[in-house]
């Protein structure tokens, strides 16, 4: 690993001025992803900005939505009573990422910026516009069962590897972030990007913005919410694919509906198309198939993963019958 | 940002024990304390993030040392395998990993007891795993699938799972409906 220089801060100002002023400077959460990186040569920065130190608060924001402080680790996150009863399908998702270690050390703003990556992207044999732009992609001719069926590009078809992101996606929060030029939030949804002809840029964030925090607004249905994940072993793998949906019903039929994929784009990917779908629909296996099938119509199979277009609609069809099943319950 | 040539120094507090040592950045928690404190309990795997063999207890949370920066946890409160006994008698975990033959060849091991000395800590705050049906509720009981699930971040080799769980659940009996 190339030697670099190491600074903690105390506060978030100090942090951004650091990162702003120095060249080859980059923010340090809990390292579980960056420090792999770093150790494999993908990522060289000259400069970390050690930025664990900063707000982990988890509270309650007015109107019943939830603000959780950047450098909160992941578990804190998922065992915090106001997000296991508010948003379950959060402590969940969270829960079936990594491992109970790696979970205590990664920080809610690290998992958002842990690279959307693919085994191509680790080996320094292989081709990959992600570490080197131009090079080409080894992935798409490759073995890519693990790779994105939807939003993909001629350059990447990488995936995004968070399960916690999904049901951020899933539950309209909202990124706070600020930089030299200022603070500004966005919409989880505009965070990440798809590949497009820049795979090597995974965020929107400019180059010295840091991540201070994760709003969940209110959201009363994600009380009636569920994570699901479907992998090749059932723990310690990355999703093939992942659904993160909330769901209200009355009178049989659906009153509202949130829903994200994860496993199958450079992106947590909100399934909007679908939740048009369903949006006053009947709470029928008949409609939540049409929904899927509707979020699914652009998809696109490689050689060795085109099984799961089709993985991903039975996914969310069963996770909308389980969700039905507890409303009629209620 | 200025670079310190050699390093820079770091105060670690490892089993009760402060020590001062010479570190560059770069240097993981796990290198530091077997090369630098010559604490060679914390075994290194994969040095990826991807087997738990360098598990230790910061204020008696479980990470993994390899993808730990040692700049990065000065002044807490590190475990290792070596402090896990007290007064000459072994933890109870370990007794009980010797009694179900929790271990073949031992590499694992000490990533083993630490992790689940981490993970009983997690269970008693109430933290639900991926197995847990109640996620509001929290999980309802230690059951071999919830060991299980929660220990799938330490990988032995030889197999020695069943006696891992066995091992893991005798110790912590008393505190878990079975």
């Amino acid at each position: 690993m190339k030697d670099f220089a190491y600074a903690r801060a105390d506060n978030a100002a100090a942090a951004i001025d650091l990162v702003s002023r120095t060249p080859g400077a980059k923010y340090l959460g809990g390292g579980t992803n960056l420090v792999d990186l770093m150790r494999e040569g993908i990522e060289q920065p000259d400069a970390l900005v050690d930025v664990t130190h900063l707000s982990h608060r988890i509270e309650e924001l007015d109107g019943g939505g939830i603000r959780i402080g950047a450098a909160a680790k992941n578990a804190e996150v998922a065992n915090h009573r106001l997000v296991r009863e508010r948003f379950p399908f959060l402590s969940q998702a969270i829960v079936f990422g990594a491992s109970g270690q790696i979970r205590n050390a990664a920080t809610v703003g690290g998992n958002l910026m842990q690279r959307t990556r693919c085994y191509y992207f680790y080996d320094d044999a292989a081709r990959c516009n992600k570490r080197r732009p131009g090079a080409g992609c080894d992935a798409i001719g490759g073995f890519n069962r693990i790779h994105a069926i939807l939003g993909t590009s001629e350059s990447c078809i990488a995936t995004h590897p968070s399960d916690m992101c999904v049901a951020l996606a899933a539950s309209d929060a909202v990124v706070h972030v600020e930089g030299s030029d200022g603070a500004r939030r966005i919409p989880m949804v505009d965070f990440h990007r798809l590949p497009g002809d820049t795979p090597e840029v995974d965020t929107n964030l400019r180059r010295d913005e840091l991540i201070t925090a994760v709003d969940l607004p209110a959201l009363p249905l994600a009380r009636n919410s569920v994570y699901r994940k479907v992998r090749d072993r059932s723990s310690y793998a990355f999703a093939v694919v992942s659904v993160a949906a909330a769901l209200r019903v009355e009178d049989g039929a659906v009153e509202d509906v949130r829903l994200a994929l994860g496993g199958v784009a450079h992106k947590p990917w909100r399934a909007v198309e679908a939740e048009g779908v369903l949006r006053g629909a009947d709470a029928t296996e008949g409609s939540f198939r049409r929904a899927a099938d509707e979020e699914l119509r652009n998809a696109r199979g490689y050689a060795h993963n085109a099984f799961k277009i089709e993985l991903a609609k039975r996914t969310i069809v069963g996770v909308l019958n389980g969700l039905t099943d507890r409303e009629r319950a209620r | 940002m200025q670079r310190d040539a050699g390093g820079t120094t770091i105060s670690l507090r490892v089993n009760g024990t402060h020590h001062d040592l010479r570190v560059e950045p770069r240097v993981s928690l796990l290198d530091a304390l077997r090369e630098g404190l010559g604490l060679t309990g914390t075994k290194k795997g994969c040095n990826q993030g991807g087997c738990g063999a360098c598990t230790v207890l910061v204020d008696g949370t479980r990470i993994i040392s390899c993808l730990a920066l040692a700049v990065m946890y000065q002044d807490r409160e590190i475990t290792t395998v070596e402090g896990l006994a007290q007064d000459g008698e072994l933890h109870p975990l370990q007794a009980a990993f010797i009694e179900r033959d929790g271990l073949q060849c031992g590499y694992c091991t000490p990533g083993q007891l630490l992790s689940a000395v981490g993970m009983m800590e997690e269970f008693r705050n109430g933290m639900p795993s991926s197995v847990s049906e109640d996620v509001p509720a929290g999980p309802a009981e230690l059951s071999p699938s919830e060991i299980r699930e929660r220990m799938s971040g330490n990988i032995c080799r030889c197999g020695a799972y069943n006696g891992i769980v066995e091992a893991v659940r005798q110790t912590f009996d008393g505190e878990a409906a079975w």
